[in-house]
């Protein structure tokens, strides 16, 4: 980092500083800082409903598996994504937005009842909160590792021990400031500006690496069709680079996750439900679907390029080294290595493991000059902190509205419930703080976590696809489902095993029954196990409980509520033609890297 | 409500955009080896700088908008919403 890289840096972050004291004094209800008085515009909504999702994990996970398993990473996007984005526009808004809920756990107690909001609120605000803790770490970590901090520390005679420390406590006080001022509101707009941050960091990576390597034909030619193929390969585990056949990827990743995560998770619908009228809370996922249909360009294909340059030892001459000495990796990525021996790590067949999260870092350093160098890194910084703010202000509504004002203080003041939910921005950043350092010292709790929250999260759209287009579903199974599927993915998950892997924290815990191909592979299928569990159970259920009165359904049931009605406006942005476009779109992308 | 975006994400890439091209314009050129000899920070602050332009100009054209709506209509709504 130079003079010019700091000065880039320090402009961004007094922007979104400036952002938050500027929208200080317009924060006046409770309703102006959770749902951003929902006067959101749908293409601001739409490219914050995408970014909230663009956080550290995404961009610099994205590069990883790109160099790990090719272009086939897109199916996270194209058929993990797409889909679910356009059904959650098209068929589920009209019910969040419609119902006025304030929450998705709030329309849970709309539709449901008390017992199925609270176990949805409590969870998620747990696994907000360990989410943005992660986050934070993996802003600290990066920095440690890119050694941003390095030469300051040194001048100022502070030991580099410091630096994760300090990285933590610069991130987590900058979100802090701008959400506190400025709840949703900010952390839409910094998205926003983390969004476009994104594009102009990153497609001059994507645009000098392609040329670099001869274009997508060289990448062809390079990598061989293994890596650049999606879908050719997939009819057997065994023939692609993911270990995952299409059924598991098309209903695992392409139904259950995807629609489990885009169309419950709040911290999304968050956006959406910020958005000004009905159309535009509609239009939010169809506008954020067509840059998250092109995100692969930018995320993924610099990690391919990673992977295909020459392997060399790669040192720019203005930046502090990252890799070393040590032995070469493959491409520009490194081999891992462990921290305390120094020696690189090994697999379970002795071949040396690749360090595929630094492929989008190094691939910075490989391209970028001073100046495009301090664009890219403060991209890549503002993407970790508003994906820390965006579980922040997902974390402080559902505290706030489903816990405190349900079950703490009911009925108090607007006022009182907007100062509960600045205080929750300050204690839900002190318990990420503490979560990102109990990610640095016990990594296996943190993977114990997250094996959870993925089984929490699982069933869950059964729970609302089942709520929101049949309307004998009742409460009591809604519960009862969201619990057996839980359950289903634990028990699932503790009978099976990936190839390779060592009973324990991977699985097969109880017994092992079934040996899958890969990780990925039992992910899916743990998913799928989940919610086809809930989906059953929750049928049974409802049919022999007492069937839910129909006139408090209205607006929260497909059949029970009058459809949406369209506000003029050009054909080209309604919904629908959104919908048709982003769908056309996706599939002639699909067709073009089969 | 608040303010319009396009209003800080124009001024942040006017002076994005700015601080590239100049800094390519005056750079060393053996910095841009790497680049591929392309000097991306002169090219691509170019780029920013338009971006930023226009994203400037039409929060300018918003507000004038807005304005011109408001005095037309005798608006019943207070602020706040």
């Amino acid at each position: 980092m130079t003079g010019i890289d700091w000065l880039i840096l320090g402009l961004y972050f007094a922007f979104v500083l400036g952002i938050g004291v500027a929208l200080k004094g317009s924060m006046k209800t409770s309703t102006d800082f959770f749902l951003a008085g929902r006067a959101i515009p749908a293409w601001v909504a739409g490219l914050a409903f995408m970014s909230a999702n663009l956080g550290a994990q995404e961009v610099i996970g994205m590069g990883a598996s790109g160099a790990k398993y090719g272009i086939a990473t897109s199916h996270f996007y194209w058929i993990g994504a797409i889909p679910a984005m356009v059904f959650v526009g098209i068929f589920m808004m009209p019910f969040y937005y419609g119902s006025r809920a304030r929450s998705v756990p709030e329309y849970l107690r709309l539709r449901f009842d008390e017992k199925t909001r609270g176990l949805n609120a409590i969870s998620f605000a747990i696994m907000t909160i360990f989410s943005s803790g992660i986050s934070m770490y993996a802003i600290a970590k990066l920095i440690q590792t890119l050694h941003v901090f390095d030469g300051v520390f040194l001048r100022l005679g502070i030991n580099s021990s410091w630096i994760f420390d300090f990285s933590i406590l610069i991130s987590a006080l900058v979100v802090l400031v701008y959400t506190f001022l400025g709840g949703l509101s900010s952390a839409i707009y910094n998205e926003v500006l983390q969004f476009f941050l994104i594009v102009a960091g990153f497609l001059p990576l994507t645009y000098l690496g392609l040329k670099n390597v001869g274009g997508w034909s060289g990448l062809k030619a390079t990598l061989g069709p293994s890596y650049t193929h999606s879908w050719a390969g997939l009819s057997h585990p065994n023939t692609n680079r993911l270990g995952v056949e299409w059924f598991g990827l098309v209903m695992g990743l392409g139904f259950v996750l995807s629609f489990g995560y885009w169309c419950t998770d709040f911290l999304v619908i968050q956006r959406a439900m910020a958005a000004k009228s009905m159309s535009a809370a509609r239009r939010t996922p169809l506008i954020g679907a067509f840059p998250k249909m092109l995100f692969p360009f930018l995320v993924i294909l610099p990690g391919l390029i990673a992977i295909a340059l020459p392997t060399q030892p790669a040192v720019p001459p203005h930046a502090r080294v990252v890799v070393s000495a040590e032995p070469p990796g493959k491409g520009i990525i490194p081999m891992k290595v462990d921290a305390s021996s120094g020696k690189p790590m090994l697999d379970k067949d002795g071949k040396p493991q690749l360090d595929y999260d630094l492929a989008v870092p190094n691939m910075l350093l490989h391209y970028f000059p001073p100046g495009m160098l301090g664009l890219g890194l403060t991209a890549l910084l503002a993407s970790f902190m508003s994906g820390m703010a965006g579980n922040v202000t997902a974390f402080n509504t559902v505290w706030t509205y489903d816990i405190y004002q349900s079950y703490i203080r009911p009925g108090a003041t607007d006022e009182h419930y907007l100062w509960m939910g600045r205080m929750a921005t300050v204690f839900g950043i002190a318990f990420s703080i503490a979560a990102a350092y109990m990610a640095n010292r016990f990594n296996n709790i943190m993977d114990m976590l997250q094996l959870v929250f993925a089984f929490v999260n699982a069933p869950l759209f059964a729970t609302f696809l089942l709520g929101m287009f049949w309307k004998r579903t009742t409460g009591h199974a809604a519960f009862t489902g969201l619990l057996a599927g839980t359950a289903a993915a634990a028990i699932h998950h503790g009978l099976t095993l990936p190839a390779g892997a060592v009973a324990g924290i991977k699985g097969g815990w109880l017994a092992i029954t079934h040996i899958y191909p890969s990780e990925m592979a039992q992910n899916f299928w743990t998913a799928i196990y989940a919610w086809t569990t809930c989906f059953v159970v929750t049928i049974i259920v409802s049919l022999v409980t007492r069937a839910p009165d129909e006139s408090k359904l209205v607006g929260l049931v497909y059949s029970l509520t009058p459809k949406p009605e369209e506000e003029p406006m050009a054909w080209y942005a309604r919904p629908a033609s959104l919908a048709i476009m982003v769908i056309a779109g996706t599939v002639v992308l699909n067709i073009i890297f089969w | 409500m608040g303010i319009d975006i396009r209003l800080p994400l124009g001024g942040l890439f006017l002076l994005l955009g700015a601080i590239l091209l100049v800094y390519g314009a005056v750079s060393d050129p053996s910095l841009y080896q790497q680049s591929l000899g392309i000097n991306v920070n002169l090219y691509w602050g170019v780029v920013l700088l338009a971006f930023g332009a226009l994203m400037f100009v039409l929060s300018r054209r918003g507000a004038h908008a807005a304005v011109r709506a408001e005095s037309t209509t005798p608006s019943p709504r207070s602020s706040g919403h």
